[in-house]
């Protein structure tokens, strides 16, 4: 992926609201990688966590916020474990998720879930499904 | 021993069998697992933004009601429950000022949460306060021959305020089996994430989790998958006809709750487990090992 660093950018505000919502300083990364090499979603993103974390750093809403890759988190928490850092990763794609949720901007359209697949699928699911995908 | 239990949603509908042996298996123990008579879905995920606070209220009013009880101690079986459960707990207790605006959210309540009740897992119920020793000498019926991979998932053991065991390591659900009679297999993936609540909507992933995660215990022999989460045992269990469409050379096999193996050892009746609850039966390879 191409992008373009600016100081525009870098000083929308964007990074420092990520990092109030998630408490956490994105500037701890150091581009290990450690965090990609072990989410089980990465194989799936279109940015991986580490690359998430780097763009975060530069102020790069639009790419984030228009990604796959931060409704692919599960938030299953093994990035936060093994980073070197301390950085809490989940915890800064959760709160991208929560910008674009925030301007109801929903990923799940609840109401396009099929009947048999609400029958079939246990409320654990669905429920969770509903709390990291609508607002 | 009496305890204040939360069931959580999901055992009572979907995962019947989950709760059905649980009960049945703590009741065999020595515990007296009392329902709260007023409990709230918990909200499944615990809430990582900082000025969430709104979404804290749910968990924290279900330890309220415990406290309501005179009790100081919530057992809960659901991973998911226990994870969502203890982490609220964890954020009340640790600041004062969040704490103080969930008491103001939930101004309807005649007292105050202070903080001062215990979320426990069964299984923490099971090693700490029943204790192997006591569960091995109750044992009817050995799980002889059946051999276990242990899967616990991401929420019993992730983050390290939450875990009930080692996170890369975990050992209570093999030390459990083997009190059992049965025989724990070398697991690769026993913390591997399943994919989670993406199986709402990209069941394909979920597809592929299940391809590993059995594939793994099936490479080491084992029998049966041992889970402790209902959306684990959703994912392993009922997508694997999802994952035969998606990988031809995949091999069912039957996925059980650890609380189910239980029950049988401990001399529990076909009608506690619940078995028409699952998608791959684990009738027939039960009854191959002569054990129903
Ligand atoms: S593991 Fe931590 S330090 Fe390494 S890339 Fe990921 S966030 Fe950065
Ligand atoms: S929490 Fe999200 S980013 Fe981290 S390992 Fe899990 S799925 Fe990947
Ligand atoms: S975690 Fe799931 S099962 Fe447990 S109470 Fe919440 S929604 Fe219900
Ligand atoms: S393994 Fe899957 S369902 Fe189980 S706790 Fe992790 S994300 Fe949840």
């Amino acid at each position: 992926m191409t992008v373009f660093v600016s100081r525009d950018k870098i000083n929308s505000g964007f990074t420092s609201k990520v990092q109030r919502l998630a408490d956490q300083n994105l500037m701890a990364c150091y581009q290990c990688g450690k965090c990609s090499a072990g989410c089980p979603m990465a194989a799936y993103m279109d940015i991986p966590p580490n690359q998430m974390i780097r763009l975060a750093q530069l102020g790069m809403e639009e790419e984030l916020l228009d990604s796959e890759a931060i409704w692919l988190c599960v938030s299953c928490m093994t990035c936060n474990m093994r980073c070197p850092k301390g950085v809490r990763i989940a915890e800064l794609i959760e709160s991208m998720r929560q910008i674009k949720l925030r301007a109801r901007q929903d990923h799940l359209q609840v109401e396009t879930i099929p009947t048999a697949d609400l029958r079939a699928i246990p409320p654990i699911a669905l429920i969770g499904s509903m709390r990291k995908f609508t607002s | 021993m009496k305890l204040s239990y939360f069931p959580g949603c999901t055992l009572k509908n979907h995962a019947r069998n989950f709760e059905d042996s649980t009960l049945y298996a703590m009741d065999k123990l020595g515990v007296e697992a009392v329902e709260l008579d007023r409990w709230n879905c918990c909200g499944t995920v615990y809430s990582l933004s900082t000025d969430d606070l709104m979404r804290q209220v749910a968990p924290i009013r279900n330890l309220l009601r415990t406290r309501e009880r005179g009790d100081s101690q919530l057992m809960t079986g659901c991973s998911m429950c226990f994870n969502t459960l203890k982490r609220a707990n964890n954020r009340a207790r640790a600041n004062e000022e969040d704490l103080a605006s969930m008491n103001d959210f939930m101004y309807d309540e005649p007292v105050d949460y202070a903080g001062d009740v215990d979320v426990l897992h069964v299984l923490e119920v099971v090693r700490d306060q029943i204790g192997f020793d006591a569960i091995r000498e109750r044992v009817v019926k050995p799980l002889e021959g059946l051999r276990v991979a242990c899967y616990y998932g991401c929420m019993l053991v992730r983050p390290n305020e939450a875990a009930i065991d080692n996170a890369e390591n975990p050992r209570v659900l093999e030390d459990l089996i083997t009190v059992l009679g049965g025989e724990p297999v070398d697991f690769s993936h026993k913390t591997e994430c399943c994919g989670a609540h993406q199986t709402v909507d990209k069941p394909e992933i979920i597809a592929d989790k299940t391809y590993d995660i059995l594939g793994a215990a099936k490479a080491q022999g084992a029998d049966t998958v041992a889970v402790s989460c209902p959306l684990c045992a959703f994912n392993l269990d009922h997508r694997q006809e999802a994952t035969l469409q998606k990988h031809s050379d995949f091999h069912t096999m039957p996925v059980v709750y650890f609380s189910q193996l239980m029950a049988i050892a401990l001399g529990g009746s076909e009608s506690v487990l619940r078995l028409d609850l699952h998608h791959t039966p684990p009738g027939p390879l039960l009854t191959g090992k002569g054990l129903l």
